[in-house]
């Protein structure tokens, strides 16, 4: 290991398993009601909110970048908020990174946990009803099992996508060691610095984690089927 | 007693109904598809919110108005169409589901009790309920439903997915929910023969609206409602077992309009049995047949006629009083044997359908 990789390459490899699993999370518990909403809902407002979800989809990561610089700014409303809680400015710190990761890859949460949850049938719902089960209970006791290969279809994009995400890190945390320098610019820095047997090792790293991630999540999807 | 009162109004349909139901037996609402009897049970199940709804059940307030008990609420049970059993549960996590969600002081009725009672002892070790038999599901499906001691238990054509194997295998069982349990049961069926089968009380729905609501056998019996004219149209009677003639291994059935012999049926003397009369197996004489092959000859008067297409009349008997028969027959045959309301004739059953 210490042969291929620098202590630097360590650290921000470390970095982005860290940052990738706290933003699954946060993910995870955000994205859950907010797909189970759109998957539910009959209201006008199911179009807007589905649209604004899949912006970070069509977006340029620089876009969300800069608003997101903007909106956390000593001068944005989530900056003025920040300061005023005594939190200080979330540009170019890892908490930064959180929020501008979540917001990137809510899409690819939100959208299976919906077609899991929009697979359920109306009627298996409310059996559950007439079986006493509280709309909560029923949510936990039915909907969420019988969506669990949505939830793991989620938490794996969310996770790599969040592991290969490059723009918006750079538009908002730029590269500072052990605090927001993750892989994807740690590989950049490599190749501006001509150092391309470095830039190599890591990014085959990241071509077979990828590679393995998403092995891992078709055959399960494909078991999963067949059961 | 039930009281129901909704009114819908959708762009392609209306339901506009104010209902007083027996809370006691099998009340079958019966009636062509989008007459509003899925409607109805939905508003009762409070899966539909009718605003300005009204449901009593048994003195309890359902829904008045805004005033809207949410269906988890209901002390009720459902069983629709599709079984319905959750995929990712056994089959004993199923029939467990409601019963877990119950107070155990509410409990009256007893897994034990309920598995044997639908028989699904050799069904509780499956895992996956995909493997199931359409019939068996629903039987799991009904167990489940019981399990939560329902105060009311609604069908929804339970058995109009099944295949006839299946259906004849689940009837029975619905047939000892009707003898053995009190609870009362609403059930909406398209089907005359499980109608006639299994109720006791007859609503009948058209186009959203209650256009007949009493007792079974009235309601089959009256010309003026569309199930008199249907191709099965017919009565049924509710007679006890008077005796058996083992020489022609036949059995004589009573009831207090007279008597009817049949194929012999294995129970004892004394049980009670339903029997479906078709209006076309019966058949009028205006005297009383000498020489004929028809053994069950009943004397009766004729009440009401009425043309059915351009051939055939339909005409109403009434037996001692109070049974009531329907005959089919060719307006030829009315008009050479000049029949007329008021007339007694003798009406010969060929067939008895033995149906419970």
């Amino acid at each position: 290991m210490y042969s291929i990789f620098s202590a630097s390459d360590l650290s921000a490899i470390w970095l982005t398993c860290k940052l990738a699993t706290i933003v699954t999370l946060i993910l995870l518990l955000i994205g859950t009601p907010v797909a189970w909403w759109l998957a539910r809902t009959r209201s006008w407002w199911k179009g807007a909110v589905g649209a604004v979800v899949a912006l970070p989809i069509v977006l340029p990561p620089t876009v969300i970048g800069f608003y997101l610089l903007v909106v956390m700014g000593p001068n944005g409303p989530l900056g003025q908020l920040t300061q005023s809680l005594g939190i200080g400015l979330l540009p170019f710190t890892f908490a930064g990174l959180v929020v501008g990761s979540v917001i990137y890859s809510l899409p690819f949460v939100v959208q299976p946990l919906q077609n899991a949850f929009e697979s359920i049938p109306e009627r298996t719902l409310e059996t559950a009803a007439t079986l006493r089960a509280s709309a909560l209970d029923t949510f936990f006791s039915v909907a969420m099992p019988l969506a669990k290969p949505g939830f793991l279809t989620a938490a794996v994009l969310g996770f790599a996508h969040t592991v290969g995400e490059f723009g918006v890190v750079l538009m908002i945390g730029g590269n500072i060691p052990q605090q927001t320098r993750v892989v994807s610019v740690q590989i950049y820095d490599h190749v501006e610095a001509m150092e391309y047997g470095q830039a190599h090792w890591l990014s085959a790293a990241m071509v077979v984690f990828a590679f393995l991630v998403l092995l891992a999540l078709y055959s399960f999807n494909r078991t999963g089927r067949r059961k | 007693m039930i009281h129901a009162r909704f009114k819908l109004d959708y762009s392609s349909f209306a339901l506009d109904v104010d209902l007083k139901l027996p809370a006691r037996g099998i009340t079958a609402v019966f009636g062509p598809s989008g007459s509003g009897k899925t409607t109805l049970l939905r508003c009762i199940a409070g899966l539909e919110k009718a605003p300005n709804g009204l449901l009593h059940v048994h003195g309890e307030t359902w829904q008045d108005g805004d005033d809207f008990v949410p269906t988890h609420r209901r002390p009720l049970g459902c069983v629709f169409q599709e079984a319905s059993l959750f995929p990712h549960l056994s089959v004993r996590d199923n029939l467990e589901y409601g019963l877990r969600r119950i107070a155990p002081g509410l409990r009256k009725l007893q897994p034990e009790q309920v598995v044997a009672w639908l028989g699904l002892q050799s069904l509780l070790s499956r895992k996956d309920t995909a493997s199931l038999s359409g019939g068996e599901k629903q039987r799991v499906a009904m167990g489940r439903a019981l399990l939560t001691s329902p105060r009311l238990l609604l069908m929804d054509e339970p058995l109009s997915a099944l295949d006839s194997a299946s259906k004849q295998e689940i009837l029975p069982y619905l047939e000892r929910l009707h003898t053995e349990l009190e609870i009362p049961v609403l059930y909406v069926s398209h089907a005359l023969d499980e109608v006639a089968r299994l109720a006791d009380h007859l609503v009948l729905l058209e186009r959203g609206r209650v256009i007949a609501s009493g007792a079974l056998s009235d309601t089959l019996g009256r010309l003026d409602l569309p199930t008199a004219h249907l191709d099965d149209a017919g009565t049924v009677i509710d007679a006890v077992i008077a005796v058996h003639d083992a020489t022609y291994h036949l059995t004589r059935l009573d009831f207090s309009g007279g008597n009817l012999w049949v194929s012999k049926i294995e129970r004892d003397a004394g049980g009670a049995v339903r029997v479906r009369l078709l209006a076309r197996d019966v058949s009028i004489a205006t005297v009383m047949p000498q020489h004929s092959s028809i053994s069950n000859v009943l004397l009766s008067r004729i009440s009401e006629i009425q043309d059915e297409g351009l051939d055939r009349v339909t005409l109403r008997l009434v037996i001692g009083g109070e049974h009531v028969l329907l005959s089919r027959i060719t307006r030829r045959s009315r008009d050479q044997l000049g029949l007329a309301a008021g007339m007694e004739v003798y009406a010969q059953v060929k067939s008895v359908v033995l149906i419970a």
